[in-house]
């Protein structure tokens, strides 16, 4: 780096970028596997690239304050890209690739965007579909000129042509880079994220370098995350958890990212990387799970024996040893050290686990038998609580204290706070400047004193552990004033195999009853196991030994509830199990496959009114709509049973 | 789905086949076939089923010998020209019924597509040294690009016979163009499959033909795709040429309709 002398304090990320590579200049700083070989870029060529190309942004007319679109899969250009308009005072505006046009012209239209950086050809496509909406949107810059030869309009740049102009554009003017990186402010808009939009339209969330460097170095120092770290970069570049743990954490704590060939290579690729740092939604891990449990079968019969012994050892002490817990037996430990020879140091080999010293899940509710079998094959799996407004920053489980159902207590430099309604609060450095163009939805999201409405509800647990229930405006009261929270009540009983879908009635009542969908594959599964005959999924769900189970799986959740004071009075008294599933064409789930609670309540208050009637069949009839447009009527005699309920115990106790 | 059209330039006469006919015994498979095929073109073969349109693929490459006639291929006549000679001129092809070794890699397989140009010896491929060893990675390099231009890196290290019916279509596609070919005959090469395989089959050849230049000669039964894909159709029935020209002339030919929908007696 000719001439930059480092800043005296790195605080925003171009000067981050600049440290390092003047520190670390030889280490790599991103990998990208491209024609079967792991390509690397050290610190200095990263640094090299993204001035570049931040001149050759220049060199076209960006200016201090523009925003760039980013469009594409992970990849080391467009990370660069996030740094190169950082570097000329812009705001990087990250977009899901996989978004159609349409949807890209709204946010591209609403965040200003002059200037786009893409993948290929496909996202180029996109945006020339759209271009005529888009009257601000200058020039597009295509990172892999695959397919791009017979383009001819003068507002594409293939990427590496960009970068040369940047470089002769330099040569008269040797002290541009450092002058534009030195007028760079912590307080400066980094990036603008936008929210998914379940509610109306998305919204352009902003950060400072400051948030987001606060939010990171929290982060790396509460897991010790420095240098020697590798994260693999697969999740969308738009989603805020990528941006910090691929950008930001990687720019602060100065580790290496990778990124994989494509998105079917990830597994293929994360073998090979072998990641110590790692990030995933629960689905991926249980789909790993599954994949695992299926390919089992096929084994031998031996090691298929081997598997499943080992599997019970590490199920009875592998957390506890994990968590480094004192009461395991010797005899334990021993053959838990034989397991990890013989059966979970290999098959993390093959999960790319073997080298991970952090591991977070986040987004959704996450199972328990799922989380400890990972705990327990050695996997330090743990929870993390945040939003795009919080940059996923607010509350982290802590190595060694880990509950199944909390998301650990608030992070380093946190407060949080639950308001009277049972919403939880936040305060930190690392929160949203304010939503883009938007001043009447920024002032709703913040209350006098600043904290920001998360708009889930949740409650500390005894040890000072956050626990989110639900979002804030689904949770009611039960007649005793006691909290209700549906989705929390349905998850427990979804963990389950055995019950595909919930439905939890409380809301002003004196007890919760519930709505409950067998798994047809599971329960059916089960069923033929017992040779007990059926026709169809109504005729199963009828049957008195399926209610038996799916009773037993009531009286599990409501144990379990039990032991909590703030949700002990929402024990499932009484339950039915559905005689149709719910189904999208019927509007009874949303297309993302949520329940629909107030018109489930409506189309079925016959059954609804049965519960709290005390009565133990109800006839029904219902109308369904067929997958080629005709409706029918089906009806039936729905069974109602109770469940057990247990009295409420003040124990706490760790997982 | 490209903005700007294709400038694809239809050059001079690559191969021509001249009053071709072949026999089995007392069946006509190919009687009397004339006609050509211009380089960078793609050229489509339809007829109904046992028209005579693999065999004529066979007659291009090879596999089989005209009773009558002669195949021009780049100025120069054969009567008689064996597989592998066709092979180091620059034909490649895949087959009807996938032709791949199974219990092979995806990624060995395609490398068997270039195994016409590796020049170093028997000994020294052994022994992975020298010439060879260079070579090899040369090879593997361009093996690399074909398996990225596909789209198939998830399945690089997967044994063939593992995978999808039309997965298994792209690898060999892949095979045939790491051969480098300027002609590549293709039969069938979207039969059994679904609607999104078909359509990424379709870029590929496309893709195939602009960016490598290579010159296509199909089968394919899906009128839709033949219609879409093709420069010019030739229509074969009992092996007879019956119709020759774009798809437009094709489509409107009554002898074509004749033979596709039957005539009253």
């Amino acid at each position: 780096m000719n001439g930059a002398a480092p800043p005296a304090v790195a605080d925003t990320f171009p000067r981050l970028l600049l440290e390092h590579a003047r520190v670390r200049g030889a280490q790599s700083s991103v990998r990208e596997k491209n024609l079967g070989i792991w390509q690397s870029w050290t610190w200095s060529e990263a640094a090299a690239n993204v001035r570049a190309l931040a001149c050759g942004l220049a060199a076209m007319g960006f200016k201090r304050g523009d925003h760039l679109a980013i469009i594409g899969d992970n990849r080391p250009q467009l990370y660069w890209a996030i740094a190169a308009a950082q570097v000329l005072g812009g705001v990087a505006v990250p977009l899901y690739q996989d978004a159609i046009a349409q949807e890209m012209a709204y946010i591209l239209d609403d965040a200003d965007v002059r200037f786009a950086v893409v993948e290929d050809q496909e996202q180029v496509d996109k945006l020339l579909e759209i271009k005529g909406q888009l009257s601000q949107l200058g020039h597009i810059v295509f990172e892999d000129p695959r397919g791009m030869r017979h383009y001819g309009q003068t507002f594409l740049h293939a990427y590496a042509d960009v970068q040369q102009a940047g470089r002769t554009f330099e040569v008269s003017r040797p002290e541009f880079f450092s002058r534009e990186v030195s007028q760079g402010s912590s307080s400066d808009i980094a990036i603008m994220l936008y929210t998914s939009g379940t509610t109306g339209k998305p919204k352009g969330v902003c950060h400072t370098h400051a948030a987001l460097i606060a939010a990171a170095r929290g982060g790396c120092d509460f897991d010790r995350l420095g240098p020697g770290d590798e994260v693999l970069s697969y999740l969308p570049m738009a989603w805020v958890g990528d941006n910090l743990f691929s950008y930001a954490q990687a720019l602060v704590a100065g580790f290496t990212i990778n990124c994989p060939e494509s998105g079917d290579t990830v597994m293929i690729d994360m073998r090979e990387i072998g990641p110590t740092y790692y990030f995933a939604p629960p689905r991926v891990f249980e789909n790993l799970l599954t994949q695992v449990m299926i390919r089992m079968e096929d084994a031998s019969r031996v090691k298929r024996a081997l598997f499943h012994w080992f599997l019970g050892v590490a199920r009875r002490c592998g957390a506890e040893i994990l968590d480094r817990k004192p009461g395991v037996s010797p005899l334990d430990r021993l053959l838990y050290a034989l397991g990890s020879v013989l059966v979970f140091g290999p098959l993390l080999n093959v999960l790319g686990m073997s080298r991970i010293r952090v591991a977070y899940t986040a987004g959704a509710a996450i199972g328990p038998d799922l989380f400890r079998f990972y705990r327990s094959i050695g996997v330090n799996l743990k929870q993390l609580y945040g939003s795009t407004e919080t940059c996923a920053y607010v509350c982290l489980q802590p190595d060694r204290h880990i509950k199944l159902d909390t998301v650990g207590p608030p992070a380093p430099g946190v407060e949080v706070r639950i308001a009277d309604d049972g919403e939880v609060l936040v305060r930190s450095r690392a929160l949203l400047k304010e939503y883009y163009r938007r001043p009447d939805s920024t002032a709703e999201v913040f209350d006098t004193q600043g904290y920001f409405r998360t708009g889930d509800a949740g409650f500390f647990d005894a040890d000072g552990h956050l626990k989110i229930i639900d979002r804030a405006k689904d949770v009611g009261k039960l007649a005793s004033g006691a909290v209700f929270a549906p989705n929390y009540i349905e998850n427990k009983l979804k963990f389950f195999p055995y019950v595909k879908e919930a439905v939890a009635f409380g809301h002003g009542r004196d007890t919760v009853c519930a709505f409950i969908n067998i798994d047809l594959g599971a329960v059916g599964n089960w069923a033929e196991r017992r040779n007990l005959a059926y026709s169809g999924y109504s005729d199963l769900a009828g049957k008195s030994q399926i209610y038996d189970l799916i009773q037993g799986c009531v009286e599990k959740v409501n144990a379990e509830l039990a032991t909590d004071p703030t949700v002990a009075e929402s024990q499932v008294r009484r339950f039915l199990i559905l005689h149709k599933e719910l189904d999208p064409d019927d509007d009874e789930l949303t297309r993302t496959r949520k329940v629909r609670r107030g018109f489930i309540a409506d189309k079925y208050a016959a059954l609804v009114d049965a519960l709290y009637a005390g009565k133990s069949v109800q006839h029904i009839d219902t109308l369904v709509k067929f997958e080629d447009g005709r409706s029918g009527m089906i009806e039936a005699d729905v069974a109602i049973r109770d469940a057990a309920i247990y009295p409420p115990a003040p124990l706490h106790k760790s997982a | 789905m490209s903005a700007a059209p294709s400038q694809r330039r239809i050059g001079d006469v690559l191969l021509k086949l001249d009053r071709i006919s072949l026999a089995f015994g007392g069946v006509k498979a190919l009687d009397d076939v004339s006609f050509e095929v211009r380089s960078h073109e793609i050229r489509a073969i339809i007829g109904p089923n046992g028209a005579g349109k693999s065999s004529l693929l066979n007659v291009i490459n090879g596999v089989y010998h005209p009773s009558q006639g002669a195949v021009t291929y780049k100025g120069t006549t054969h009567r008689q020209m064996r597989p592998h000679e066709a092979a180091r001129q620059g034909i490649a092809r895949t087959f009807q019924n996938i032709a791949l070794f199974k219990g092979m890699t995806v990624l060995d397989n395609i490398m068997t597509g270039r195994t016409l140009k590796m020049h170093a010896g028997f000994l020294f491929q052994c022994l992975y040294f020298g010439k060879a060893r260079s070579e090899e990675l040369a090879h593997r390099r361009k093996v690399e690009h074909i398996i990225d231009f596909l789209q198939i890196e998830h399945i690089r290290k997967t044994p063939v016979g593992r995978l999808a019916y039309g997965l298994q279509k792209r690898v060999e596609l892949a095979r045939a163009l790491a051969a480098e070919p300027e002609l590549l005959l293709l039969d069938e090469p979207m039969a059994g499959m679904n609607l999104e395989e078909k359509e990424d089959m379709c870029r590929f050849i496309l893709d195939a033909n602009d960016e490598f230049g290579t010159t296509i000669v199909l089968i394919e039964h899906d009128m839709g795709v033949v219609m879409d894909l093709s420069d010019r159709v030739v229509v074969l029935d009992y092996g007879r040429k019956i119709g020759d020209g774009s798809p437009d002339e094709v489509r409107r030919n009554q002898a074509v309709i004749d033979a596709y929908l039957g005539v009253r007696h």
